[in-house]
């Protein structure tokens, strides 16, 4: 068994073990002395480069997966295997280095710090990986280059759009070269011209830079700019 | 490499603080509000530390202007019969045992003093004021300079001479404005010369006017005068501060062989040292600073109870931020150090501007009271470094909670 005390998060990756594997995930949330059961023994298997979406009603426990998924949230069974190695048993800051150089995350209210200025913003993730030179800056300014924001680094979120704000958490999270970027709702926030345009910077990152995105979304639409749809409901996957 | 990792420590500290400064900027009457404890209670430690300072220091002027080095001795009390009367009365001093003190390895001077109340009349003015035997060396163990003319010397001490130098509240009585060298006065029906006028003393720290005396050799004194062979007290100076203890055992075991005491019998006479009377006094005010000092030191804590009120508010509103930091991977040690970094400056920035309440009070206090307060850097760093302290204390507690936020509630959190 695998304490994950040894995890090293830098190890090479694994050709022949798929990127994430959950064998028999199962999540019991106890509210008193009732349990609620969220999910149910789930198996899922995902691939480096693959672009899945993850669809399913309010209540059908996408979020918690979502949640499990992305290292926010320990299941309460089972085994989550990130690039074949065992992760659900380790401390939360041991999640939280793997969320900073394995997973970006990009939320359906964007999620970015006011006080920050875009720049600021985008170089976070860098700050928490120990990043602070001259470096962190060029990188921070390439990310925003990738989804045509170069020249809005010196600006605050409240003084951009929200296409343009979504456009903001999707390059930082690809700052760090995470493999794997976790969307949830993202348009949700969007009208449907500018949640075209956030969709069309996924595709780009996906097929540019080979990163594997998990999209959660209930709008069939945004569901259909993935390649391989998943479908949760009552916990289980359908 | 390693200084190459020390840069970018260096560099993230320097960020961090950034972005704490920022982040207090951004809510300035609240950031304003939280530190208003810590301003008042560093500016009070300030403002009392230095007007205990300023206290002790006029004690000390006070206790030096009658000299410093000062010994004094005087008189023993004598006890027959059962009935002790009090100092000065026994004629147990005499010049001669000034004399004898002079070749004492510690001492540097010395004067017999012997002094008398006594009318004093110039033309048709009177003024009844104290009259002061002393020797030439009196400007000197007094550190009483004169202002015009000149004091007496050894010859006229030697020779008796019909000489005085006149204070200045005397001279002021006798002569009003005109200046009093060269007239002549007469005291006790005996004409003297003023040859000299004192500087102004003031007053000492019993409240008598110093400035109310007029001094003649002591021999004159002693033969025309009082008319007596002992005298009241003599002065001693010290060669150093250091020396007065050294002198005061000295000239008791002096004395005592001079006057054939035996052993097991008290001396009759005793020998004061000023600055034991300094020391007392410096106590008492530091006494009194230490009780002031305690109140702002409460007030600092109840300043840092505020800090940590503020920043229990703080945590909770910008509970997302703390999920989104953790989301993009901060650690739990980043998250409290944040909050830690804010608070620290948040109640440093406090005592720096407490420090500038302190001297603003202290200055106010100079110039709209007779007390000359003193600030010290010593109590500006501590209260500075006790700030730093409150900050990193009280704000702990906040930052510990915002660290053990859960990730997936606090960015649920709206």
């Amino acid at each position: 068994m695998n304490t994950g005390n040894d995890y090293d998060i830098n190890n090479s990756r694994n050709s022949g073990e798929p990127l994430i594997r959950l064998e028999n995930i199962g999540m019991i949330y106890k509210i008193g002395d009732i349990s609620y059961e969220v999910l149910k023994k789930i198996n899922l298997l995902i691939n480096k480069g693959e672009f899945v979406s993850v669809m399913g009603a309010s209540g059908s426990g996408k979020s918690t997966l979502m949640n499990i998924l992305g290292c926010l949230d320990k299941s309460t069974s089972g085994s989550y295997f990130l690039e074949g190695k065992d992760v659900s048993g380790l401390t939360s800051d041991e999640l939280a280095e793997i969320r900073n150089k394995k997973i970006g995350f990009v939320f359906q209210g964007f999620n970015l710090i006011q006080r920050l200025s875009i720049l600021e913003n985008v170089m976070l993730p860098l700050y928490y990986a120990g990043l602070h030179s001259k470096d962190a800056e060029k990188m921070a300014f390439e990310s925003l280059k990738l989804v045509d924001l170069f020249e809005k680094g010196n600006k605050f979120p409240n003084q951009i759009s929200g296409g343009e704000q979504q456009r903001v958490a999707i390059a930082r999270a690809i700052v760090n070269d995470a493999p794997i970027i976790m969307a949830d709702e993202p348009t949700g926030n969007l009208d449907s011209v500018r949640g075209a345009d956030v969709m069309k910077f996924f595709e780009k990152i996906n097929g540019e830079r080979g990163a594997t995105i998990i999209l959660v979304t209930h709008d069939k639409n945004v569901a259909g700019y993935a390649r391989r749809l998943i479908t949760v409901k009552d916990g289980e996957i359908v | 490499m390693g200084t190459k990792k020390q840069n970018k420590v260096k560099f993230a500290f320097l960020l961090d603080l950034e972005s704490a400064y920022k982040t207090l900027l951004r809510n300035k009457i609240r950031s304003l509000l939280t530190i208003l404890g810590i301003i008042i209670g560093v500016g009070s430690v300030i403002a009392t530390v230095s007007i205990g300072q300023g206290a002790s220091k006029a004690i000390q002027n006070s206790i030096n202007s009658m000299g410093s080095n000062m010994l004094v001795i005087l008189p023993g009390s004598s006890s027959l019969g059962g009935i002790r009367s009090g100092f000065g009365v026994l004629p147990t001093l005499t010049l001669n045992d000034a004399y004898a003190i002079r070749t004492l390895q510690a001492v540097k001077t010395d004067s017999g003093m012997l002094g008398m109340s006594q009318q004093v009349i110039w033309r048709g003015n009177n003024w009844t004021t104290l009259i002061n035997g002393a020797n030439s060396t009196f400007t000197e163990i007094r550190k009483w300079p004169v202002a015009r003319g000149v004091f007496f010397n050894r010859q006229q001490v030697v020779s008796a001479a019909n000489v005085a130098v006149i204070g200045n509240t005397a001279a002021t009585e006798l002569f009003g404005l005109i200046s009093p060298i060269g007239h002549i006065i007469l005291i006790h029906s005996i004409p003297f010369t003023v040859i000299g006028e004192l500087t102004v003393k003031g007053f000492n720290a019993f409240g008598q006017d110093q400035d109310d005396v007029v001094v003649i050799p002591i021999t004159t004194m002693m033969e025309k005068i009082a008319g007596t062979t002992w005298v009241h007290a003599i002065m001693v100076s010290a060669k150093t501060q250091k020396d007065t203890v050294l002198a005061q055992s000295e000239i008791t075991a002096l004395l005592r062989q001079r006057h054939h005491i035996p052993l097991h019998k008290p001396s009759d006479f005793f020998v004061r040292n000023l600055t034991e009377i300094a020391q007392a006094a410096n106590s008492s005010a530091a006494t009194f600073t230490i009780l002031l000092a305690s109140i702002a030191a409460v007030s600092l804590l109840v300043g840092g109870i505020g800090i940590m009120n503020i920043m229990l508010v703080s945590v909770t509103e910008r509970t997302k931020e703390i999920g989104i930091r953790m989301a993009i991977g901060a650690k739990k040690s980043d998250i409290l150090k944040q909050f830690l970094i804010e608070s620290s400056v948040l109640s440093l920035f406090g005592g720096i501007l407490g420090v500038g309440l302190g001297f603003a009070i202290s200055s106010a206090i100079s110039s709209f009271s007779p007390l000359k307060t003193i600030v010290t850097t010593e109590p500006i760093i501590i209260s500075l470094v006790f700030s730093l302290c409150v900050g990193i204390f009280f704000g702990f507690y906040p930052a510990f909670k915002a660290s053990r936020m859960n990730p997936v509630e606090a960015l649920r959190y709206e």
